[in-house]
């Protein structure tokens, strides 16, 4: 079964890794301060300023190059939060199930009939709004039952497979078996869920904070950028423009991998 | 003979419990975060006394299940309590916003399943050879645009630009009509163009399985052209799967319209609900919460009730086996 690259993955890897490599260099370098307000007001796109400045006389380049780090920081953490728990009550319902099972898939079904997004609102507002965590927070619970419920489906279907069988039977602990034997099997499933649930965090973390409920200066996202942006909107037009167009590269680029990702398991079926 | 109508009964049950239990968990969450409601309206230099009488004129003295149904029989007789911000009653608050909400809704619903039904069954056309790289990329791109940020885009190209609308100037719904439905139209579009996209790879997807099935094979066989098996009886099972998902995509417009209500200055529920999650006004948030959540239950409902009229087989098996297979 030999795995092959194609073209969707390729350049979904290739846009994706592009915006990774310009986000880690935005990390510790940027051409310009993303806070200095002295570059002049409105200055339109140039070689000195590749996306131009904004009403402050910032330089837009280095500031999306940060933001982007926030938004791709604040995704990863999401979908990381809700890949795991959603891993672990996937494991452990599909494999055993019996009650718990029962009672966590009656939980993910009485969730999943809020909106993913008017949870995540919900929480914020109980957590209290305006801090980076607090969306971290709000987000990775929303992601749990959509993960748990694909893992859930995955593990069960596994459950019986000669294999499983065979090492259970040859004495392999519970843990040992769901975590080394039956785990990478499920990667297959769990990658594609995880590029989809990436993009999802990017989209509901940029709309939270264009509401003002997400993250707060002095942190900037791309999603808080861009509802800065809309007040300049007739002026300096580039800065939504460029701003607008990095999340939209950034899905992209995700959703790419996943359809690849998706493309290669129908390869192997 | 009367399946269908023993099955929505059913179905109709079913939805009442669901919408007990989420307007209870949400009434629940909201008890334990809100504190004492009085002293928040009041503020710190009140008098015990005020407080107890706000209390009483609040219902707060109740017990908590007192209050909790009479909340919840609230969102059929309009008493949903007062707002701490604005002193008013939430019901006639939330009434006006609502309606543009929902006008919003099902606009960008109507336009993606105008668009995305023979836009789907165009992109099954499209499977296979030159084409399969373009489409793929461009449903992708497509489902990458944030409603939020074509928003912007449209305001200032037809707002700014070409004055077709004014952003943030929303006209009144009611003496102005066609002006408001412009306004609703711009944001519908922004928001079905993600949905539009999933649509039409969903479709693609379902269109392309069950035309691998054995009785287009036999269809075919018998001397039909493809077209036809297409129109005529692969669309119907397909839509099987479609009217699901368009369900849930009528849930989800309600919530997403939130940002783009932000965006293009329309009054709605979305804006009045971030507002008030600003404000910690938490009735105007519970009383919104659990309406999101009454539609999205209810789109789901009625997704359902269309599949079964659609296909009657969903009848006979399933958890509502023995209705349907009583009376089939």
């Amino acid at each position: 079964m030999k795995k092959k690259i194609n073209g969707y993955l390729l350049a979904g890897l290739i846009i994706t890794g592009i915006i990774l490599i310009a986000i880690l260099v935005g990390a510790f370098w940027t051409p310009y301060s993303p806070t200095a307000m002295k570059y002049g007001r409105f200055q339109p796109p140039s070689f000195s300023h590749l996306f131009g400045t904004d009403n402050f006389g910032r330089d837009i380049f280095s500031r999306v190059l940060k933001g982007a780090g926030t938004t791709f920081s604040i995704a990863l953490s999401t979908v990381a939060i809700g890949a795991l728990a959603g891993t672990v009550i996937g494991a452990v319902t599909g494999y055993f199930g019996g009650l718990a099972d029962d009672i966590l898939m009656r939980m993910n079904d009485a969730l999943t009939a809020f909106p993913s997004f008017l949870l995540a609102l919900l929480v914020v507002s109980l957590v209290g709004p305006g801090n980076k965590y607090s969306v971290v927070i709000a987000l990775g619970l929303v992601f749990i039952p959509s993960f748990a419920r694909v893992m859930r489906t995955e593990y069960a279907s596994l459950r019986n497979q000669n294999y499983v069988t065979g090492a259970r039977l040859m004495g392999v602990g519970s843990i040992r078996l769901l975590s080394v034997h039956l785990l990478p099997n499920t990667i297959r499933v769990l990658l594609p869920a995880v590029t989809i649930g990436f993009n999802n965090a990017v989209l509901a973390e940029a709309s939270m904070s264009f509401l003002g409920i997400g993250v707060t200066p002095p942190d900037a996202s791309l999603g808080y950028m861009l509802s800065e942006a809309q007040g300049m909107i007739a002026a300096g037009p580039w800065y939504a423009i460029f701003t607008g167009s990095t999340i939209v590269l950034l899905v992209f680029g995700v959703g790419l991998i996943g359809e690849g990702l998706q493309a290669r398991n129908r390869e192997v079926d | 003979m009367s399946g269908i109508l023993r099955y929505s009964l059913k179905r109709l049950c079913l939805l009442l419990v669901t919408m007990l239990l989420v307007s209870f968990l949400t009434f629940l969450a909201f008890e334990m975060v809100s504190g004492d409601p009085a002293r928040t309206m009041l503020g710190t230099e009140a008098t015990e006394a005020q407080i107890t009488a706000l209390q009483q004129e609040l219902g707060l003295d109740k017990p908590f299940l007192v209050r909790y149904v009479r909340w919840f029989c609230g969102f059929f007789s309009g008493d949903l309590g007062l707002s701490y911000s604005y002193r008013q009653p939430v019901w006639n608050l939330i009434a006006p916003k609502l309606e543009l909400t929902l006008w919003l809704s099902l606009m960008s619903f109507a336009l993606t399943v105008i668009i995305s039904i023979p836009l789907g069954i165009f992109s099954y056309h499209l499977t296979g050879g030159i084409w399969d790289w373009p489409r793929t990329a461009f449903n992708q791109l497509c489902m990458a645009i944030p409603p939020f940020f074509t928003g912007i885009l449209v305001s200032w190209e037809f707002g700014i630009i070409l004055r077709l609308f004014t952003p943030g100037d929303f006209p009144n719904i009611h003496t102005n009509f066609p002006g408001a439905l412009l306004h609703l139209f711009f944001g519908a579009v922004c928001l079905s163009i993600p949905r539009i996209a999933m649509t039409v790879r969903m479709m693609r997807a379902t269109v392309i399985s069950e035309m691998n099935k054995a009785y287009v094979r036999t269809a075919i066989s018998r001397g039909n052209d493809r077209h036809s098996v297409l129109t005529r009886h692969v669309l119907k099972n397909a839509m099987v799967s479609v009217v699901p998902f368009l369900g849930q995509t009528l849930a989800e417009l309600f919530g997403a319209g939130i940002v783009v209500e932000q965006v293009l200055g329309i009054p709605g529920l979305g804006r009045f609900l971030v507002t008030s999650i600003s404000h910690r006004d938490y009735p105007v948030v519970q009383a919104i919460v659990v309406i999101l959540a009454f539609w999205v239950v209810l789109a789901g409902t009625a997704a359902d009730l269309i599949d079964q009229a659609i296909d009657p087989r969903l009848r006979t098996s399933g958890p509502s086996g023995q209705f349907g297979g009583a009376a089939g």
